[in-house]
């Protein structure tokens, strides 16, 4: 709790640098608009327009929390202007995808750790894959799905789930290795199998590096599902709103759908972790 | 029938890359007999099964598309990876370094910058794309402001970690030599933080592709990797979109190859090198 202090600290002045910056970057239209009208402006004239312009350049943090409380708090939950509903689409998405990655991961994992064939033909691409810029093709993935007659939630899925897919199996790989020689030997003295040695002993001890890599996952799959709805005719989720807006100018709305992307990257983060701690507490592995 | 030799192919593969694994001497040549299946029977499925090259185009066309094309890709790869991606990854990690060293002489902003880093690095920044375009327009430079934020905090982080990797002894000793600020920051402490600097170097690499790729699906001039994809994908060509992403893999090993070999130059003394 000792980091409140200089966080709230830095929050602040976050907050008042963004001000500084909306007066500044909004002020030229302001001006301009004056000398249509053959006005002179004052400053404190400029700073209370630049702060409440219906399409500015960078909204202030108010505007923004204004926009997000509308939309969220105000609307009803089926509307298509709520984010609650846009936010609905793009999470179900993210977690039917997320769900989908983990447990193929899971499944690759453990296939690697008792196949010496597939570890030395798999590994390498698994890790080359995640130097590639997968992302790139999330756009043609829903355009030939679409062709093939597949739309809706499985597209967006099916890309959310090739992101967390690979953190989730390269983790998992390197925790059914994590116990040592010494508790492998303790399991062979103990004449255990191999699916005994694999549930009393290595799915345990990948439980750690099986949360950590959760977490990246789950930001990753986010980050999937929200490209996803970028290209080509999307009119529902999180991606959706940010490129309708940049379309049509709303900065507003583009910066409201990015913080309720932001929060709920955070809340999923967050949840995973939760579920981390008690499952390491009854493990009794917390520290 | 088809299906019959599709799998004989596969088990066939499969069988000789088992006998491989055991050996040592050829064990090498099982992940490039791997990469070989995959293509092999991508290639069988489409060509059996008469898959529509609008869907999935063979991996043959694909690299018939490569080769005629080279001249476009060439341009794409210069508007994308050299002038946006490569110019916002150093900008972003070296600002992000600087500011790393800077934030190091002060705990309070230690404690205050680097939980909001570790926030910030996990979320969907690709989603100030639209944003930037905005601002910076059409052209390269509003793809390298987007890689710049992508790469920053995931690099300031990393560097931050690092520049506290030393110990006490050894600044202590630094200490008896009388040594000042910067002697012990460029003899102890940056040498000792690199590891962690050149893993903030290897995310920061992918994430740089990303980022220039993704900006471009927001708005760019009529070249560029991520317009081409986006275009191709609306005409049907998909067999260009292909080739666009081979060279994105190919650029993607490249840089990441390169930062791991730089690495391996630098921190030889570090025993995840010496294995």
């Amino acid at each position: 709790m000792k980091n409140i202090l200089p966080i709230l600290t830095v929050l602040l002045v976050i907050v008042a640098v963004w001000y500084a910056a909306a007066i500044k970057m909004n002020a030229p239209w302001t001006y301009a608009q004056a000398e249509r009208a053959g006005t002179e402006v004052t400053f404190s004239e400029v700073v209370r327009d630049t702060l409440a312009q219906e399409r500015p350049v960078l909204p202030a943090p108010h505007q923004v929390a204004q926009e997000l409380w509308d939309t969220t708090v105000m609307k009803k939950v089926t509307s298509k202007r709520s984010l609650v509903f846009h936010g609905w689409v793009t999470l179900s998405a993210t977690m039917l995808g997320f769900a989908i990655g983990t447990t193929a991961g899971i499944l690759l994992a453990i296939g690697i750790t008792h196949n010496r064939a597939m570890e030395l033909g798999v590994m390498p691409w698994a890790i080359a894959s995640q130097t590639i810029p997968i992302l790139a093709i999330a756009p043609m993935i829903i355009v030939v799905l679409n062709s093939m007659g597949i739309s809706g939630l499985i597209p967006k899925s099916i890309i959310a789930a090739y992101l967390s897919f690979f953190p989730v199996a390269v983790g998992m790989v390197k925790g059914l290795r994590a116990p040592d020689a010494m508790q492998l030997d303790l399991m062979r003295t103990y004449s255990a199998s191999d699916a005994q040695t694999f549930w009393k002993l290595r799915l345990p001890s990948s439980m750690p590096y099986l949360f950590a890599s959760l977490k990246v996952g789950v930001a990753a799959s986010l980050v999937g599902t929200i490209v996803a709805e970028l290209p080509s005719g999307a009119t529902r989720g999180l991606g959706a709103r940010l490129l309708s807006g940049s379309y049509y100018g709303q900065t507003i709305q583009i910066w409201s759908a990015l913080f309720a992307a932001a929060l709920l990257a955070a809340s999923l983060v967050i949840i995973v972790g939760v579920i981390e701690k008690i499952t390491l507490r009854r493990m009794g592995m917390a520290v | 029938m088809k299906i019959a030799i599709i799998l004989l192919v596969w088990i066939g593969l499969w069988w000789l890359n088992t006998r491989l694994a055991r050996s040592a001497k050829t064990a090498w040549f099982v992940p490039v007999l791997f990469g070989i299946t995959l293509l092999l029977l991508w290639e069988l499925t489409v060509r059996l099964f008469g898959v529509s090259p609008v869907i999935l185009p063979p991996p043959t066309d694909i690299a018939l598309a490569f080769g005629s094309e080279i001249p476009t890709l060439w341009e794409d790869f210069v508007q994308t990876i050299i002038k946006g991606a490569f110019s916002g990854y150093i900008i972003g990690c070296g600002s992000a370094f600087l500011t790393a060293i800077i934030i190091d002489r002060s705990p309070f902003l230690q404690r205050g910058l680097l939980p909001i880093g570790n926030f910030v690095a996990a979320l969907p920044i690709v989603g100030v794309a639209p944003i930037l375009v905005m601002w910076f327009g059409f052209d390269w430079q509003s793809k390298a402001a987007v890689v710049v934020i992508m790469v920053f905090f995931p690099m300031l982080v990393n560097t931050v970690a690092g520049l506290q990797a030393s110990d006490h002894m050894q600044r202590d000793l630094m200490r008896t030599y009388n040594a000042s600020y910067i002697q012990t920051l460029a003899k102890l402490r940056i040498p000792t933080a690199m590891p962690f600097i050149f893993n903030g170097l290897k995310i920061a690499t992918t994430l740089a592709l990303i980022g220039a790729i993704v900006a471009e699906f927001f708005g760019s001039p009529i070249k560029g990797m991520g317009f081409r994809i986006s275009t191709e994908v609306g005409r049907l060509n998909l067999d260009m979109v292909w080739a666009e992403i081979t060279v994105a893999a190919i650029a993607g090993s490249a840089l990441y190859g390169l930062v791991s070999f730089v690495e391996q130059r630098v921190t030889f003394w570090h025993p995840s090198q010496r294995g």
